[in-house]
């Protein structure tokens, strides 16, 4: 049996062992001087560290959160919960979060990867919604050597293997390559499920003597304080922390969901309260769940479920073993419970009460080897106001825009479609399960996945989205945009943009240049998501990715999901048939600061951001969501990177069709990446009133044809290759760099 | 006609095959669990796709023992229809229903998308609503999708006519472009693809939508 040492409350004072956990000098005299005023044993000492983790307590966070916009009649639950809701009529609800596991997955990728998405998965049934679609927002360095080639095909292979094995489609996300993130790959997970708003539920227990109840697989040594281990610095001497990742069980989640599930939709009069074990394990779920209700607990930690032999409170109370939720029961309803789980074979066991009082009391080995108030666990952590400096790198001597040179505007292009980040990405999503449910309407490779909602006439759009290139040149536009390019997105598949949720992924708030950073972003989204009319619901915030001092772009990725009202609007970016007319709605400009030209043409971005107006662009996706619901457009999508050329193609490559194109543009603006544009085809019977409804915010640029011919003709140079040709590089370049 | 689909745990594709069955082709269908131990009362039987037991070990390998499996066995005796698709199909070779085994794809990596088949045998219980048409597309999902036999396996289902579906364009490594084989008596299929995610327009396709099809159909006949 492994003997574990402790230290007694004076060693651990005079040691200073907690920093190793996570817990700052000045944290540490807080909980000694105010909060417990007495000092804290290790096992109390612990349950702090987690509890006051940026991951559990948002202490960093916590001001800039407080700017997001979070109301909005639609929303029936918002930030707080293991998930936000947001009513989608008729009774039914849409959940949905997002979660980063970026830290867990730099270390071992695989399974990194597998338990974000296992996490994300947990937290929208916790809910009580049916989980039916998950999007992964990646970032990793260029795919040229190695280790970052390793890094890719581990996480996707963990993502597939847990989505694809528990039986949700993916059908979403993106992936962004840039060597901002060569030491500090992002793995952001979203989950989408819905529920009848009857079946909603809540994380908490209350009712003094009601029953907590351990559901799941066994508790043992992996991801030990792995939420401390999430909010911390990463450098060289920690690359070793591989105990600090769990090892997830898609198939006991299965069972576990399903079992869970059904306790909710049969068990209902006797269930108080269930959430999921996620960062910091038992002592957050249970000590949230006290907390929410303003109710005592105890727990006799012998009984928790063990799967190794001789754990002591500190790691039973911070283990993150995967696949397990705590239940708050009725008093008496324990066996009635207890006979759903054995069904499906898993363990339900009671393994402590709801108390009168205050008190959060762990037993173990019939002492008490904790006691401490509940709320100072779960509500009393610091919160930190950080200094704010603007960076230097936003100093700009003038509002110079980069101006490319294109002498072969078809070269251009075609070294375009090969970059890493334009480059098709169905060599990585064609692992990934798209269709399991029968409900996907649109697979990954269009703007927006669409899922129908069975039985109703309605569909959900759901996509991720954020360019941390136009952040790090302009946090607050770039926040903006990231907000409107996923509203693009929804808008262009159909949808009305309904909320988002989010992972705000940033370097170290301690630093005052990285927290302005992360404070003016959020002041962008929330003035976006207001315009929007897209609350945010839920989210997440991952702090210190940052590898030996240097910080990743400021990446707060959005997942927004849309409601398409009747399943006749659901719309698709490719073009569907020769002799429609091709149309881009909004103006061009030449922007090309922080463009994928500009680091094709350069190696790198730089300059200031170009212009971004949040009112032109609702507009233009207002203009484009009344067309589409007036059934006038064939094909939208949205432009983004890689500009107005790279959209064309990428319409032309689903159904093999050419197009040819005239403009008054030069080539290079095609490159440019003005935000606020569509590229929407129509056929020639709906063209005069599409025409008259854009008018004049729509430019005509010609037809699709037949032909395998891409033909654009430019102010100055002509487009012109095989459209089959510009589809196997496309195609093939993501293979050939990872081979 | 009565369709049983087997749940095992791990299942993740049973609810899709009883919604195409119900919703679509209004045909009568419950799941099972694999703990049950008759399929009484039942016309045919489906094993639907997932992980069965998590299928950790080798696809299929642990499903074979679950308690249903005997019973499985009797109805496939009867000569009444048993279809594997996916998972089921794998679980189908590991218990000896089906000929060959299934083996991880040649790329290693799970594969999800719709690949164009030719109906290599259009005179089975299976496959006779397809009339004329040589090639359909079905969705496929899977990462030990490659079926494998010896040749002397193969030279018998060829002289038997039981290769049911050949990839157009081999996915998977398969031997012989193998996508559904049956059993010698033609009433036992197994397949990779999934025709129960292709009964829908406005899912992308309703290609699937024949072998139901001709299930029924055939059974329409045999009680004539």
């Amino acid at each position: 049996m492994l003997k574990q040492r402790t230290l007694s409350p004076t060693e651990l004072r005079d040691s200073k062992a907690y920093r190793d956990w996570g817990l700052t000098d000045a944290e540490y005299r807080l909980l000694t001087d105010e909060v417990l005023e007495r000092l804290p044993n290790y096992t109390e000492a612990g349950l702090f560290s987690g509890m006051w983790s940026e991951h559990c307590s948002y202490k960093n966070s916590k001001p800039v959160l407080k700017k997001f916009w979070t109301q909005g009649e639609q929303v029936l639950e918002g930030p707080g919960e293991g998930a936000g809701i947001i009513d989608i009529g008729d009774g039914q609800a849409v959940v949905f979060k997002a979660e980063s596991h970026n830290h867990p997955s730099a270390v071992e990728p695989y399974e990194g990867a597998a338990t974000g998405v296992g996490g994300i998965i947990r937290d929208i049934f916790s809910m009580g919604a049916r989980p039916i679609a998950l999007l992964d927002s990646l970032r990793f360095g260029e795919p040229t050597d190695a280790h970052t080639k390793y890094l890719i095909s581990q996480v996707v292979a963990g993502i597939g293997g847990y989505g694809n094995c528990i039986g949700i489609p993916t059908i979403g996300g993106d992936t962004v390559f840039d060597a901002s993130y060569q030491k500090n790959p992002l793995v952001n997970a979203m989950c989408v499920g819905i529920l009848d708003q009857a079946d909603i539920q809540k994380g908490q227990a209350t009712g003094i003597g009601n029953s907590v109840i351990y559901v799941g697989a066994k508790t043992g040594r992996d991801g030990i304080n792995g939420a401390s281990f999430a909010s911390a610095e990463f450098n060289d001497a920690k690359a070793s922390q591989r105990s600090a990742v769990q090892v997830g069980d898609p198939f006991m989640e299965k069972l576990l969901m399903d079992a869970c599930l059904e306790v909710i939709h049969e068990h209902q009069a006797v269930l108080i309260g269930i959430q999921d074990m996620g960062a910091a394990g038992l002592v957050s779920s249970s000590a949230e769940m006290a907390s929410k209700a303003g109710s005592g607990l105890e727990l006799n930690l012998d009984l928790v479920p063990q799967r190794e032999t001789g754990m002591i409170p500190f790691e039973l109370m911070l283990s993150e073993s995967q696949e397990r939720m705590l239940l708050c029961v009725k008093a008496g309803a324990e066996a009635e419970i207890y006979q759903v789980f054995e069904k499906y074979g898993l363990d339900a066991v009671t393994i402590g009460k709801v108390t009168d009082g205050h008190q959060y009391q762990l037993f173990h080995h019939g002492k008490l080897v904790a006691d401490v108030p509940v709320d100072a666990l779960a509500t009393k952590a610091p919160v930190y106001q950080r200094d704010k400096k603007r960076p230097a790198r936003l100093n700009h001597q003038s509002h110079h825009q980069f101006m490319p040179r294109i002498v072969d505007a078809t070269g251009a292009l075609k070294k375009m479609l090969q970059q890493p980040t334009i480059a098709s990405k169905a060599s990585l999503y064609e692992t990934y399960d798209s269709q399991v449910q029968t409900n996907t309407v649109v697979k990954p490779g269009s703007d927006a996945g669409v899922i129908r909602i069975r039985h109703t006439d309605k569909a959900l759009a759901v996509t991720t989205d954020v360019n941390g290139r136009y952040l790090y040149l302009n946090p607050r536009v770039g926040g903006e945009i990231a907000v409107a390019e996923a509203a693009r997105n929804i808008v262009a598949s159909g949808g009305l943009p309904l909320g988002i949720t989010d992972c705000l992924n940033y370097g170290n708030p301690e630093k005052p240049d990285q927290f302005y950073d992360l404070d003016e972003s959020a002041m962008g989204i929330a003035r976006a998501c207001q315009l929007f009319n897209t609350p945010v619901i839920s989210g997440n915030v991952s702090l210190n990715n940052e590898s030996n001092g240097e910080a990743i772009y400021p990446t707060p990725m959005i997942g927004m999901v849309g409601l398409i009202k009747h399943q006749k609007d659901i719309t698709t970016s490719d073009f569907k048939h020769a002799g429609d007319a091709v149309y881009v709605l909004g103006t061009t400009g030449a922007d090309f600061n922080g463009t994928e030209l500009q680091k094709m043409l350069t190696g790198s971005i730089a300059g200031e951001l170009f212009d971004f107006d949040l009112v032109t662009e609702n507009r233009n996706q207002r203009l484009l969501l009344a067309a589409i619901q007036k059934g006038l457009v064939a094909s939208a999508h949205d432009v983004s990177e890689g500009g107005l050329i790279t959209t064309i193609a990428e319409s032309c490559f689903p159904q093999n069709l050419g197009v040819e194109l005239t403009s008054d543009l030069p080539a290079a603006n095609f490159f440019a990446e003005t935000q606020s544009r569509f590229v929407i085809s129509v056929t020639p019977e709906h063209q005069a009133a599409f025409e008259q409804m854009m008018e004049p915010y729509a430019t005509y640029l010609g037809k699709v044809t037949a032909a395998d011919r891409l033909l654009v003709r430019t102010a100055d140079q002509d487009f012109d290759l095989k459209v089959s040709f510009a589809k196997q590089l496309w195609e093939g370049a993501l293979p050939c760099l990872l081979s | 006609m009565k369709f049983a689909v087997i749940v095992f745990p791990g299942s993740n594709c049973d609810y899709d095959m009883v919604n195409a069955l119900r919703d679509v082709l209004h045909a009568t269908a419950d799941l099972v669990p694999a703990t049950a131990t008759s399929l009484a009362g039942y016309d045919a039987v489906i094993l639907p796709g997932g992980f069965s037991y998590g299928d950790y070990l080798r696809s299929g390998a642990i499903a074979r023992f679950a308690p249903i499996m005997a019973a499985v066995k009797a109805v496939a005796a009867t000569g009444k229809p048993v279809v594997g698709i996916c998972n089921g199909f794998q679980v189908l070779t590991e218990a000896g229903l089906l000929p060959g085994a299934l083996q991880a794809n040649r790329t290693a990596k799970f594969i999800c998308k719709t690949s164009p088949l030719r109906i290599a045998n259009a005179e089975t219980q299976f496959t006779s609503a397809y009339g004329t048409t040589t090639e359909i597309a079905l969705p496929i999902a899977h990462g030990e999708g490659n079926y494998y036999c010896d040749e002397a396996t193969l030279a018998e289902l060829r002289a038997n006519h039981q290769i049911v579906f050949e990839y157009v364009d081999n996915p998977n490594g398969s031997t012989a472009n193998i996508a559904g084989v049956m059993n010698q008596a033609g009433n036992v299929l197994g397949m990779m693809p999934h025709p129960e995610r292709a009964v829908e327009a406005i899912l992308g396709s309703t290609d699937g939508l024949g072998i139901f099809q001709s299930m029924l159909t055939h059974e329409e006949v045999a009680n004539a």
